[in-house]
């Protein structure tokens, strides 16, 4: 089957893609940490990764990045296999606090720019945009001790926004955040998404947050985890944190609860 | 702030308390007052002698010794300190060594680097490398240790290489452990290069002290020797204050 306009969307050339990926961890008790996954994800779309704890997401975020090498199979970004290091166009924003504590908020955002030849001007314009994007406009001289958690988060988004990715990975970035400061967060980065046209893959342990913010999202298995599940929410590219009274958010939560609950059970040690 | 500003009250006063003690055990004269001069003396001693100027070629000739130790020392202790910690193999044979060293009191060498070396500057130098650089390495090793894993795949991603790596991230994020070992260094320097000219030299403020004992000149000798305490505190302040304005930003405030 050829041509056919239905066909470009399904021949269209994934943004960055797994295939067969397997990664365990040697040492004295080697760990069969992921896999094998196959993922595609397509250009421009926001997808989360769900999965009980412990269950390869990090690590899948690790192979996808570039950051460490899959023990089995092939990682592609626009069309390029990956060869241990982090291709650019790909910013990652990591589970734990990764913000330079030696620095300012306003340092630690350009601390990527200062180094790609870019003009003073613009360099200061887009720092103190991303600044404002992320509400730290008023914490610019500040150091993140002087932050909160989630403060010193949103000052490591910032710092791989600016640098434009085309690829964006989030480990957790709002695991530390109340539930209401969750959902607002969850505002800001589909607002984000949108402003860059980025991909996106978000890993979080929130169902509801991976309900309300993405497009695809993927179900992971315990430990080496898998995907199990892969459901479209079919959301509007404009949509904000009140989808959570569609009727059919309850829906998608609860089809990804029962996805996880049987998972959840297994890395609790215990039988479904 | 005020909880500190007590502390450091405190603190004055114990030392204040324990001159004024001294003060009045030689006064009294209890304390042989010809063996120990009081320290209001001593004071007066020490501001003769560096107004007469017969410190000064000493002051020089010590001061630089013990700035070039304390240079090398830091040099090739963190750069030691970073090919050890590349290389776990080597770190595992040289750790116990590091952990054991300064159980050797590194002096007895100093003759047999003066027999080496001659008499002069550079044995002392070595000296003073001899016992400040380990202190480096060791603060190196722990400094590296503590940079977190997530901060080199920061720069990772960021596309850094090697070199921009560590001088962008690896060297800011061990700054503070690094400063610790800087700090002890400029001690042992110090305590290394005096006590070898102490021993065994023809000039220098440990050797002024020394002549001075041998000589019977006890107000010669306290004099010098109160300058030598003040400089390694002032140094030592210094350096403090130094580190606690880098350590101010990264904690809260
Ligand atoms: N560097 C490593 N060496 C050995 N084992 C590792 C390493 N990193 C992770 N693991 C193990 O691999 C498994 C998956 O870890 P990973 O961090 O990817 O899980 P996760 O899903 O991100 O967990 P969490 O929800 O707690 O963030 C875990 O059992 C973990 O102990
Ligand atoms: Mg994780």
């Amino acid at each position: 089957m050829t041509g056919g306009v239905g066909d470009i969307a399904v021949m269209e050339e994934p943004h960055a893609s797994l295939r067969g990926v397997v990664r365990r961890y040697g040492g004295a008790q080697p760990v069969h940490a992921l896999g094998p996954v196959d993922l595609d994800l397509r250009r421009g779309e926001f997808f989360s990764v769900v999965g009980p704890s412990g269950c390869g997401k990090s690590t899948l975020l690790d192979v996808l990045s570039g950051l460490g090498r899959p023990t089995g199979g092939t990682v592609s970004f626009e069309g390029a296999e990956l060869g241990g290091e982090v291709p650019d166009g790909v910013g990652v924003v990591f589970q734990e606090d990764a913000s330079f504590p030696w620095l300012t908020v306003r340092d630690n955002v350009a601390f990527g720019l200062r180094r790609t030849g870019l003009d003073g001007r613009e360099t200061a314009r887009r720092v103190e945009h991303a600044i404002g994007f992320m509400g730290l406009g008023q914490f610019a001289a500040h150091y993140p001790a002087q932050l909160s958690g989630g403060m010193r988060q949103r000052v490591c988004i910032a710092r791989t926004l600016v640098m434009q990715p085309r690829l964006i990975l989030l480990d957790e970035p709002f695991g530390a955040l109340d539930q209401q400061t969750r959902l607002l967060m969850g505002d800001e980065l589909l607002r984000l998404w949108r402003e860059t046209g980025a991909t996106v893959l978000l890993i979080t342990h929130a169902l509801d947050e991976a309900a309300m913010l993405s497009d695809r999202v993927g179900v992971m298995s315990a430990r080496p985890g898998r995907f199990i599940d892969l459901l479209e929410t079919g959301w509007p590219r404009e949509r904000d944190s009140r989808v959570v009274s569609d009727p059919a958010f309850g829906a998608l939560t609860s089809r990804l609860w029962s996805s996880l609950r049987t998972e959840s059970l297994k890395t609790m040690g215990r039988a479904a | 702030m005020s909880r500190s500003r007590t502390v450091i009250l405190v603190r004055a006063a114990v030392l204040a308390g324990l001159v004024a003690l001294l003060e009045v055990l030689c006064r009294v004269g209890i304390v042989d007052p010809m063996a120990v001069l009081p320290p209001s003396e001593m004071v007066g001693a020490m501001i003769d002698q560096l107004r007469s100027g017969e410190l000064d070629e000493s002051m020089v000739q010590t001061f630089s010794t013990i700035g070039l130790a304390f240079g090398v020392a830091v040099a090739l202790g963190t750069l030691g300190g970073a090919v050890v910690h590349a290389v776990p193999r080597l770190r595992r044979a040289i750790d116990p060594l590091l952990a054991s060293y300064y159980a050797v009191p590194t002096f007895i060498f100093y003759p047999l680097l003066v027999a080496l070396l001659g008499l002069g500057k550079l044995p002392l130098v070595v000296l003073g490398v001899l016992s400040a650089t380990p202190a480096v390495v060791i603060s190196t090793l722990a400094g590296l240790d503590g940079v977190p894993p997530v901060l080199r795949k920061v720069a990772r991603v960021q596309r850094l290489g090697r070199a921009r790596t560590l001088w962008l991230v690896v060297l800011p994020a061990a700054l503070p452990r690094l400063f610790g070992g800087f700090k002890l260094a400029l001690s042992y320097a110090l305590i290394g290069v005096i006590a070898g000219e102490f021993i065994l030299s023809g000039s220098g403020l440990g050797y002024s002290i020394s002549f001075a004992y041998q000589s019977f000149d006890s107000r010669a000798m306290y004099g010098a020797m109160l300058f030598v305490l003040l400089v390694a505190v002032g140094a030592n302040t210094l350096l403090y204050v130094w580190e606690g304005r880098l350590a101010r930003r990264r904690l809260r405030t």
